[in-house]
């Protein structure tokens, strides 16, 4: 009922005349049927569930040769560890901000019915920016959490053979680790102004 | 390719670093200086233990022979690489296995030349090269003629798709056996390289200069090995593989040469091998065959600079061969107290 009367809500600013019976006629009126709170969890899942996946491809990455590399030269088992826990951290990025999304995105009040037109476009607007925020923040994590993972694996394969180049290449990580929190920080930015919670 | 780094570790990552560390074991320059010091074999053996090698000669007892350090040394090269191989998939296996198919052909030629001549086929057995052995390969005692080989014994084999009509229909005798082991190795480097190349990726590029050089030394030796037999140049031109630096301006050079100046011409076109020739010819201390080695190792030696390919498996074996063949050099001067000829081994690292 409330999502039907959003609709009607929306779709009321709409000219044209295009809900023919068999379907949408034209993308806009299927995307603008799409209701925010669909955007906004789309955006928390995407936030979550991408960035686990480019951690996970590091951890993988990384782990195998640095168990493979530990054979020859063991002393290289406690060191690259760090390789697996930048990775790690890219995960814990995508857990803060979805934990953030979320609440920017939760249970919405009973009064969101706003009279008037402003409260449908702060919901449009929340629920898209919501949905960029999480994009964002998965997808830079996702490439960071590969980019560690590869460079990981070779620092695991070349501090074996020479212990001197290990600072060096976790110089490399490191930066690679910075597009993560790229991504955190334009998350963060782009959603300040977006909440179901205040809709007046 | 980029997705070849996101993905290759997803099977081969652990066995890639495995190779690796194996790689580190190779004997540097101060281990062989150590060895080189030495005034006895014993002395190697002591030497040897402090390196990657460890005890392998500890059950040996005094005085070792260098028969008996190259047999141990193989060995050890032998179990590592059945290691490798039991531990890893597809398509891993099947390039490993690629790597087994000369040692095959070599066996398969050995146990059919020791036949010919009469010898005992457990002493033939003995003498195969271990990476090459193969379930059937004591039947081939039993045949004589090579349609027998190929139907009874080879075709179940994976050499068999290297056998064509030509060969299965040949005479065994002195000349063709050299043709068949040059036809084999021939089809065997072009399915390799075939093989190689459909992996696409960094695999591609580093077994492709790898093989390319393989060929064209092959393409060489058998030129030069012709020269002064019954061989005709037709018959010659049919061994030559079908790939390489020198494919295929440089090979049709070298089917037309009747000399060594000749060989060196057809070798112009490329740079790498214009040195090698240079080199060859200026000073009489260093072969061919030692100046194939050099570059083989450099070569090979350049496969561990990227990562992410197959092509680290292929280097570290040829590169623990050279080794192995470095240290039995150093013990037979050592033994004849020809200490002058020492270094001319082939320093890998």
């Amino acid at each position: 009922l409330c999502i039907g009367a959003h609709n009607t809500l929306v779709r009321g600013m709409n000219i044209t005349n295009s809900t023919a019976s068999d379907g949408y006629l034209h993308w806009n009126d299927l995307l603008i049927d799409i209701s925010p709170f669909a955007w906004a969890n789309i955006g928390v899942s995407a936030a979550i569930g991408v960035s686990v996946l480019g951690a996970a491809w590091g951890i993988f990455v990384t782990g195998s040769s640095l168990v493979g590399a530990a054979i020859k030269a063991p002393r290289i088992r406690s060191k690259n560890l760090i390789s697996v826990i930048f990775c790690e951290a890219v995960a814990i990025y995508g857990v803060i901000m979805a934990i953030i999304l979320e609440t920017k995105a939760g249970t919405p009040p009973p009064q969101f019915m706003v009279p008037g037109l402003e409260g449908v476009y702060k919901l449009s607007f929340s629920g898209y920016g919501i949905f960029a925020a999480g994009l964002v923040v998965g997808l830079s994590n996702l490439c960071c959490g590969i980019c560690v993972g590869i460079v990981g694996s070779s620092c695991a394969l070349s501090d074996a053979q020479n212990p001197a180049l290990f600072v060096k290449i976790l110089v490399v990580e490191i930066f690679g680790s910075a597009l993560g929190l790229f991504g955190v920080i334009v998350g963060i930015i782009m959603t300040a102004g977006c909440s179901f919670q205040d809709t007046r | 390719m980029a997705g070849d780094m996101m993905t290759f570790n997803i099977k081969d990552g652990f066995m890639e670093a495995v190779c690796r560390g194996f790689r580190s074991g190779l004997l540097n320059t101060t281990d062989y200086s150590n060895i080189c010091q030495c005034d006895c074999l014993d002395d190697v053996k002591q030497q040897l233990a402090c390196t990657d090698y460890g005890d392998f000669l500890s059950n040996e007892h005094p005085p070792i022979a260098t028969t008996t350090i190259a047999e141990k040394s193989t060995d050890k090269l032998v179990q590592e690489f059945n290691w490798v191989r039991s531990q890893s998939t597809a398509p891993l296996t099947k390039f490993l296995d690629y790597i087994r198919y000369s040692y095959m052909i070599d066996n398969v030629i050995l146990v059919i030349t020791g036949t010919m001549h009469d010898r005992d086929p457990h002493e033939l057995l003995e003498k195969c090269h271990p990476l090459g052995l193969f379930d059937s390969l004591a039947s081939l005692c039993a045949a004589t003629k090579t349609s027998e080989l190929f139907q009874l014994v080879l075709v179940d084999t994976p050499l068999a798709p290297y056998f064509s009509e030509a060969v299965t229909d040949a005479d065994l005798d002195e000349l063709n056996i050299e043709i068949i082991r040059n036809t084999l190795y021939k089809a065997y480097l072009e399915d390799f390289y075939k093989f190689c190349t459909a992996m696409g990726g960094a695999t591609a590029e580093v077994m492709g200069d790898i093989l390319k050089f393989e060929a064209d030394r092959r393409a060489i030796n058998i030129t030069i090995n012709s020269f002064g037999t019954d061989l005709t140049k037709d018959d010659r031109a049919k061994l030559l593989p079908s790939f390489g630096f020198l494919y295929p301006e440089g090979l049709t050079r070298l089917e037309q040469a009747e000399d060594f100046q000749g060989v060196r011409d057809a070798c112009e076109c490329y740079g790498p091998y214009r040195n090698i020739f240079a080199d060859v010819g200026y000073s009489s201390e260093k072969s061919l065959e030692d100046a194939f080695f050099e570059f083989e190792v450099a070569q090979n030696r350049l496969a561990f600079e990227q990562q992410f390919h197959y092509g680290v498996f292929y280097a570290f074996v040829k590169l623990k061969e050279q080794e192995i063949r470095n240290i039995v050099w150093i013990a037979e001067c050592i033994q004849q107290d020809q200490k002058s000829r020492i270094n001319q081994y082939i320093p890998i690292f």
